[in-house]
Order: C-alpha cells, then structure tokens, then sequence
C-alpha cells in the first residue's frame, strides 16, 4: 500500500464530500433530529392518557379511587361516561384510549373481594395496554383504615426498584443506544454507495485502468468516514448531555474507543455491500435489510433477554447488539472497555471478516 | 492483408486468436492484432462490433475467452498491473469526477499514476497549458462542454506520459472543430512517440490513423494503412450520375456484380465486385430502362472498404451472433 495513493483517495472523497451540500447537512441533521424524536417524543413511560371513566356507584370510596387514578397522571379525564357501553362506543371511535369503569355494586364487590373496578383498553397499542397493567397495580384503597381482599392487596405491595436510571427516565437508556443506531445508519449507507456510485458514474472503468491497488482503494473510500462518525457521536453525546442530562459515568475516552469499534464493524459491512450492489439504490436496500433486525433485536426497542433463541442468535451477529452492551455499560454502569472485552473483540472480528471479504471481493476487471 | 514490414520488437500490442464471449453472445471472434510502435492505429466498427470489448482486454479489464495477448511486451492478463504503470486508458464515456475542478482531477490522476510528487506541480501546469485549460483549472469538470471534457480526459490520460494510450471512441460526443483539435492533440503524442489506439465509427477518422483494422461482428475482416486497403478496391468503385436516381438505385441493385448503391444528392455511389466487366453491364441496364445517366469510375475511399470488407463476411458473421 502506497500512503501516496491512499492520501489521494481520502483526499478526493474529502473534496467531493465538501461540494455535496446535502450529504453534509444529513452528517449532522440525521444525528439531531433522531436525538431529539427518540429524546422527546418515544417516551415509554406513558403519561396522560385520554380516559373515559363511568363511576356508576358514586360512593366516597369510588370517587376517591378515581381521584387517585388520575393523581398518578397515568390518565387525562376526558370523558365523564354514564354506562359501560359509552365508554366502548368512544373507545373505538378513539376518542379515548383506556376507561374505567366502577360499577354500581362497588362496595359491595370491594367487601367480598370480588372484581370491582373494570378498566377498558385500547389493545390496538402495547404500550397503551401495560400502561393500564399499571394503573390496575394501584390498590383499590389507599388509607390504612381501609378494609381489603388480601388478593387485591398484593400488587401495591410489591416495591421496585430500579438502579443506573432511577427515574426509569427513557432518555438515559435510548441516548448512549442512539449513538450506535445512528452510526448503523449514516456509516452503512455512506459507504454502502460509495464504491457503486463510482461504477454507476464511470469512475471505476477510469480507476480500475490505474496501478491503484483495491486496498488503496476501499481503505482511502472509507477512512474520512470514521471522522464523521466521531462527529456524530460528539453531537449525540453533548446534546443528549445538554437536553436529557445523560450521565457518562465511564470514561469519556472508553466511548471513543467503543464508537470507533461499531464505526469500523459498519464501514467494513458498507463496503462489502458496496461490491456486491450493482446499483446505488440496491445498496440502499441492502442497507434496510441489515438495519430494520439491528433496530428491532438489538436490544435498543425490546430487551435482548425476551427474544426467541433463534432471534438472540442473529442479534449476535449484528454489531449493534455489541455495541449497545458496550455503550450502556461504560455510560451507565461505569465500566471500563477492558472489563467488557468480549464485545470489544467481538466487534473487532466483525470487522476484520467484513473488510477482508470485501477487498476480495472488488476485482480490477469489469467482468 | 499482412502487416507492413515492421521488426518483431517495434509491436507494441500482439493479439493472436483473441476472442471474448458473454454468455451466447461471441463479442470478439478470434481476432488477430499487431499494432507498431508510435503509430495511431484505428479500429474503425459499427455499435456493437467488438471495439470496445477488444481494448479492454488489451488493457486487462476483462479476461479473454481463448487467445494470447502482448501489449509492450507484457503477458496480459497475468501481468496486467505491472501494463497500467505504462498505459493510458481514455474511457468511451467521461470518467474523471466531475464534482472536482480540472486541477483536483489532474492531481488526483498524478498521485494515482505516479507522478513523482516534486514533478506534480510542473507536470499539471504543463498540461493545463498544452491543453488550454489555464484559466480553467478551477472550474468543476462537470459545468464543462462535452469537447472540453475530451480533452480533460485526454490530459488525464497522459499525465504519467505512458507508452501507450488506449482511446475508447473519444470523440463521439463531440462537435466537428473540437475533434479536428483533438486529433492534433493524437498526433503530437504520436510525433513524441506514443502508440495510440483508437476506436472510432467515423470514416474521417479511420483516415486519419497511420493504420486501421476494421471490426464487423467481433471479426477483424480488413487491416493495413489506409491507403493499402483503398488501393485494393481500385476500379470497384463507381459514381452514377443520373436524372431520376431513385429509379436508378432501384435498378442498380438488381444487376449482377454490384455489391451495394449508396445515394449521394443527386448521384449514386456504387460498389461492384469487380472493375472494368461491370461498368457495361451497369450501362447496359441503365440504357435498357431507358435511363439517361452518367457512369465514371472514382476513386475508393474508407467507406467503400467498410462495406466491401463487412458484406462479404455478413453471412458468416450473423451466424456466430446467433
């Protein structure tokens, strides 16, 4: 490898980077605006849910747990229903999301420990439905004095506690998770099309007709990426510090070092599609195939622990998956990358494979 | 039609029995090269008959189906790495980045191709200037006209002054002055002794080349200088001047011995298979119809070698496509 012919492939990509206007402003926009939907907007600790509620028994008993209800701001009151039957008619028009209903025989079902209050969900939402797995947790009375089914009792007295994110705020947990979905997507993609653009524009038959060799070649394509990832994940990390006080509780250097792993693992996976797509647009859909199962079995949507074997097989192999073990034991828990080195090393493979079946794969010839 | 003298080490490319297929498809049919050192040698083709196909192999890019190659003295494809330090190859559609400025192309092609880096300067000034770009050197390659990118391609291709230089129909997108420029261009790296290989399908073109070899189906069915190759059709070629020439046409390929009638405004261009006999069976028929119409012989030219050479080997030719 000639460090010649290398700087002169960075630097190209560099100058052909700078006149791409909009390929410049997704490095930071992709970062931003995904930061600030996941941030803000996918909360899944839910909060004001438009209820209705038919407390048809209207006793101080029922209006004090309805008081309670809507005091843990699970619910927002919309509706004040008369019957059962209202609450189902609004509940799928979707006027509302989740009704309570007490029914007039209250006291008498609180007495024997029978069933006494009924809350309707809106199941067309998960989310909605555990919220409401919440709400049925409160007790039904909540000063000492009261006189409860045990079997009722028992939810409320079951304490949990919650370490690293004690506020079970959302934010702490998607940020340093962000970081990794981020730099799955840009990294992937822009390399993805890079060796196919080339082809599609001509460049190559000019290229491949030059002494550049291919590791000249993929290595000086992909090397200014790996500063732009590092670009992303400052953004991500300083605005996720600013907007969402996300701690970094580990060292800041062991996040460099984690972010520059997954950076490689995904520019080395980029390239290897970037040989096999015949077009920018295959590369494109190639990079969904690869990260729709990085999102969803990752473990930064659901946790890794509830998947089905064969899922948690595949999430081994995607590098996300690596990567969020590393990321949210460094930020949260305070780890060093040393303590975690299987994932590091893990990674490392990943990348090693990939590069390598890429640069065998490109060949100096057309056919 | 054999090679002028030529000593054995003045070839830059030798090809014997080349052929390429793709799938079905034989693109390049046991074609038979020697190109001489210095020379601007032609491949003059139609779309589609294997010129392209044939550099490429000449240059490594793809692997031949059957046959040997030299090219300055190299083995190729084996040694195809160590032929692109000496070779220069202008692809037929433009291939520099065209969001980079003249400079930036030229200078990325110079590192790339090895220029030595206290020489980069002077080289690229050198070529800006030889190929008048120096007011130019920062604009991006993309706002240029299609003569302008001929020529940044061609100074691209030159940069690392290579021995050889391969050029995939350069000038099929150009207007008819910047070609004529562009030619000199060929012409003063074939004086500073560069061998060039050109694809073309103009005729003024093929002209222009110290030699040509002419392609129809993946088959080479002519080679020599111009000259040799019009010189053989000496005699065969007619111009009919008559009164009503579509008539004449319609007459004219029906008589024995004419190979094919080509309107040119208000006369007609016939090709016999051989002189003297058919001029006055042509006159003959003309006087029958009751034709009023002129015969005189003229002399051959790139066209008439094209059309003799490629309907000869028509039949044959169609037969390996299908």
């Amino acid at each position: 490898m000639k460090w010649r012919r290398l700087f002169a492939v960075m630097l190209k990509e560099l100058r052909q980077l700078r006149r791409d206007r909009i390929t410049l402003a997704m490095i930071l926009g992709i970062p931003i605006v995904q930061l600030v939907l996941f941030g803000y907007a996918i909360n899944l600790n839910l909060r004001g849910l438009a209820a209705g509620i038919a407390d048809e028994a209207n006793t101080a008993a029922s209006r004090e747990l309805v008081m309670d209800m809507v005091a843990s701001g699970v619910i927002a009151p919309r509706l004040a229903a008369t019957s059962p039957a209202q609450l189902t008619d609004a509940l799928r028009r979707g006027r509302i999301s989740l009704g309570v209903v007490v029914p007039p025989d209250f006291e008498a079902r609180r007495f024997d420990g029978r069933e006494a209050v009924q809350v309707l969900v809106d199941g067309s939402d998960t989310v909605v439905q555990s919220a409401a797995v919440q709400l049925a947790q409160l007790p039904l009375d909540s000063r000492p004095t009261a006189n409860l089914a045990p079997l009722l009792q028992s939810p409320g007295q079951i304490s949990v506690v919650s370490f690293y994110n004690p506020q079970r705020r959302s934010a702490v947990n998607i940020v340093p998770g962000l970081v990794g979905v981020i730099l799955t997507m840009t990294m992937v993609l822009f390399t993805g099309v890079a060796i196919v653009r080339e082809r599609e524009r001509g460049n190559m038959e000019l290229l491949i007709a030059t002494p550049i060799s291919r590791s000249e070649l993929m290595v000086g394509k992909v090397t200014p990426y790996v500063g732009i990832g590092l670009v992303q994940t400052t953004v991500v990390l300083m605005l996720g510090a600013w907007l969402f006080h996300v701690p970094i509780a580990g060292s800041v250097a062991d996040v460099y070092a984690t972010a520059m792993l997954l950076i490689l693992a995904n520019l080395s996976l980029g390239l290897l599609i970037s040989t096999r797509a015949q077009s920018q647009f295959q590369a494109m859909q190639m990079t969904f195939f690869v990260f729709l199962p990085s999102i969803l079995l990752s473990g930064f949507m659901f946790p890794f622990a509830g998947m089905p074997r064969v899922a948690q097989w595949i999430s081994e192999v995607l590098p996300l998956t690596h990567f969020l073990r590393l990321i949210r034991g460094i930020m949260l828990r305070g780890a060093s990358l040393a303590e975690l080195w299987p994932d590091a090393l893990a990674l490392l493979a990943f990348s090693a494979v990939m590069m390598t079946a890429a640069i065998l794969r490109f060949h100096k010839r057309l056919d | 039609m054999n090679a002028a003298p030529v000593a054995d080490g003045d070839f830059a490319i030798r090809a014997h029995g080349l052929t390429r297929r793709f799938g079905d498809l034989l693109a390049v049919d046991r074609v038979d090269l020697a190109v001489p050192r210095a020379h601007v040698y032609g491949f003059l083709g139609p779309n589609g008959s294997g010129k392209s196909t044939t550099i490429r192999m000449l240059c490594g890019l793809l692997l031949p189906t059957a046959g040997q190659i030299e090219v300055l003295g190299l083995r190729i494809p084996q040694q195809a790495e160590a032929l692109r330090l000496r070779i220069g190859y202008m692809t037929q559609r433009f291939a520099l980045f065209e969001d980079l400025t003249v400079r930036e192309n030229l200078e990325f092609l110079a590192a790339v191709q090895g220029v030595p880096r206290h020489d980069t300067r002077r080289r690229i000034d050198e070529l800006l200037a030889q190929f008048d770009f120096t007011d130019r050197a920062g604009q991006l390659a993309g706002t240029m006209s299609g003569g302008q990118k001929q020529r940044l391609a061609l100074a691209g291709a030159v940069i690392h002054k290579p021995e050889l230089l391969f050029l995939d129909e350069p000038t099929s997108a150009v207007d008819p002055e910047s070609r004529r420029d562009f030619w000199e261009k060929l012409f003063d790296l074939a004086d500073a002794g560069t061998t060039l290989l050109i694809s073309t399908h103009y005729m003024d073109e093929a002209e222009r080349c110290h030699r040509l070899a002419i392609l129809d189906h993946g088959r080479l069915v002519a080679d020599g200088t111009p000259a040799e190759l019009t010189g053989a059709l000496a005699g065969r070629s007619l111009l009919v001047h008559a009164a009503q020439p579509r008539r004449a046409q319609q007459l004219l390929t029906k008589i024995d011995g004419v190979r094919s009638v080509a309107q040119i405004g208000n006369s007609l261009r016939v090709l016999c298979d051989d002189g003297g006999a058919a001029i006055e069976r042509i006159r003959a028929g003309l006087r029958q119809a009751g034709l009023t119409a002129e015969v005189e012989p003229v002399a051959p030219n790139l066209e008439d070698v094209f059309v003799a050479s490629t309907a000869r080997h028509a039949p044959a030719a169609a037969e390996s496509a299908a």
